[in-house]
């Protein structure tokens, strides 16, 4: 744990099962990621200290929070947390400078006045703090939420879905005010999502939480590259998840072989897999190549496997299909431009033959 | 037209808002917001009122504070005079009778607010009494308004009760809703009028205002 940051380590059994274990740095934007009923919302709820877990830690900037060992329990308001509800709570009967203004540590009127316009402004909503919640957009409510919650000067700020009650269009420019603020609060950030492509965009670590435990915490790319195990290699999205058996490895080349139905496969070396050991094998979509019929290329002696197009479904920009791979049961899923899928010609029922990326396949213990 | 009886009637129904309100908010909020076992039974047993006919009530009233109860000999005992038939034993049983009119619209504004709202509250740096001030209150605040105003509103008319626990002493406890009896049973038919009146137009202005002030605040929250 470094000294400006938050960290924490929760367990319980019940009544919400909870194993989980990470820290967030000052300027960093963590994200737990996970499905509804994950426990990230119970997380998030522990670290404010609207949630009491049966054991665990939690400290910020070295200064224990709480500590089921050393008897330690700071009230909700002595930890000085910035929280932005999913749903923004504001405080329906007050405008939106009283809502910021009721967060702010006692003062003289006008003192506080002032500063509650400067955090309006920071949010982008000057000349509106004489407006009441309810006539406010939910972006503006959800902008008047996080300057109230950076009021207190908080140690660290808290937010659980915050962008899930707007628009994509809104949620656009809400992400892009986050990363900007980022860099002028010194906090650590922790976001609560379930939203997958929102985590890939705002976090600089992603925490993957699944019924309660940290799965694996890591940055977007390493996540999606190189997922822990199956369980997270499912959550962040990953359709091509197989199971394989180590062929042999070939140290001079830097390469490993894995035997997958008809096929062998060459992968990045990973000697720390034994000769026919049965391995859990991930490729990312944007790692399987399409062969053209039209041009044939040399990449195409990369890990060919074919089959027959089974699923066909256009998404706009992109068509998604799905080939069952020749004497296996086995599918593979990829996403082909559109334009690319005519040109092709390719249409349910029909053969298709694919590359797969010898770099993007990603070997997991299970 | 029995001035006094009015003057009494307000009387009561005054004191019993100023006393039952803080209790009822108290209570109401517990209600709103924890569950505890016990709690439907507690519920029930504070809706009572609504349903028994105000002569059972006023009976067990009767009962709990005469002077062979408990409670009537220890009042007995601290002030030299019996509980029963006297204004302090009416305030008592009015504010027992109006329990549910006061905490039934108030539990109701409590439950209105959401848990967020207040976990807000607490994350904004405010105690729960702080809290309760800046934030409950104020939210709260037309359920109580309706709960005060119909407590009023139904203690000036509350008969049954009254005549069972206070009798009919004049000054002491001959409320207006008596005193129109009285004037009925005695062929005065004009004073009963103008008092029925009186009681028909408090009742009127009461509950206009409980709807106007609810659409006033909730307009400016929703």
């Amino acid at each position: 744990m470094t000294e400006q940051s938050l960290a924490l380590s929760l367990n319980q059994l019940s009544p919400i099962p909870l194993d989980v274990e990470l820290s967030c740095k000052t300027g960093e934007i963590l994200v737990i990621l996970g499905p509804s009923g994950s426990g990230k919302t119970t997380v998030l709820r522990s670290i404010a200290g609207l949630y009491t877990p049966k054991t665990g830690k939690i400290s910020s900037n070295g200064s224990s929070w709480f500590d089921t060992e050393k008897k330690v329990n700071l009230s909700i308001q002595q930890r000085k947390v910035g929280f932005v509800f999913q749903e923004y709570a504001l405080f329906p009967h007050l405008t939106a400078l009283d809502n910021i203004r009721t967060a702010l540590p006692n003062a003289e009127y006008s003192a506080q006045l002032l500063k509650a316009e400067e955090l309006l402004e920071r949010v982008n909503m000057q000349g509106l703090g004489d407006r009441y919640p309810n006539q406010l957009s939910g972006g503006q409510q959800q902008r008047v939420a996080l300057a109230r919650a950076l009021a207190r000067d908080p140690r660290v700020l808290l937010l659980d879905e915050p962008f899930s009650a707007v628009d994509q269009q809104t949620r656009r420019k809400l992400v892009r005010e986050l990363l900007q603020l980022r860099e002028q609060v010194n906090i650590p950030i922790i976001h609560v999502t379930h939203d997958l492509n929102e985590a890939r965009r705002i976090a600089d670590r992603i925490c993957i939480i699944h019924r309660g435990n940290t799965l694996q915490i890591d940055t977007p790319q390493n996540i999606m590259a190189r997922p822990l195990n199956r369980n997270v290699a499912h959550l962040v999205g990953h359709y091509n998840v197989f199971r394989a058996n180590i062929e042999q490895h070939d140290e001079a080349e830097k390469l490993t072989y894995l035997r997958w139905h008809d096929y062998l496969l060459e992968t990045n070396y990973r000697p720390e897999f034994e000769k026919g050991q049965e391995v859990s094998w991930v490729i990312p979509a944007e790692n399987l190549i399409l062969h053209r019929r039209d041009r044939p290329s040399k990449g195409e002696r990369e890990n060919p496997v074919s089959g027959a197009i089974e699923e066909f479904i256009p998404m706009g920009e992109t068509v998604l299909v799905t080939i069952k791979v020749t004497n296996s049961d086995e599918i593979l899923t990829m996403s082909v431009p559109t334009h690319v899928a005519q040109r092709n010609a390719i249409q349910k029922g029909g053969d298709l033959s694919v590359s797969l990326l010898g770099q993007g396949i990603h070997l997991m213990k299970e | 037209m029995d001035w006094q009886s009015l003057e009494l009637s307000l009387l009561l129904g005054i004191w019993t808002v100023i006393v039952l309100i803080p209790l009822g908010i108290l209570l109401a909020r517990i209600l709103a917001w924890r569950r505890f076992p016990g709690r439907n039974f507690l519920q029930t047993l504070l809706a009572l009122p609504l349903l028994l006919p105000p002569t059972v009530l006023g009976f067990y009233l009767l009962l709990l504070m005469g002077n062979q109860s408990f409670i009537g000999r220890t009042y007995q005992f601290i002030f030299a005079e019996p509980l029963v038939f006297s204004f302090q034993g009416l305030l008592l049983a009015s504010i027992i009778f109006n329990i549910p009119f006061a905490i039934q619209p108030m539990q109701r504004a409590f439950e209105s607010i959401s848990i967020s709202i207040r976990e807000a509250a607490w994350c904004s740096g405010l105690s729960a009494w702080q809290t309760f001030w800046k934030i409950e209150l104020p939210l709260a605040w037309p359920g109580i308004l309706s709960a005060g105003i119909l407590t009023f509103a139904h203690t000036l008319g509350e008969f049954g009760v009254v005549l069972m626990v206070g009798g009919n002493i004049e000054g002491e406890t001959r409320t207006i809703a008596i005193s129109i009896y009285d004037r009925v049973q005695a062929f005065d038919n004009q004073s009963a009028g103008i008092m029925s009146a009186v009681l028909l137009i408090i009742a009127f202005v009461s509950i206009t205002s409980i709807y106007v002030l609810n659409d006033k605040i909730g307009r400016r929250h929703d």
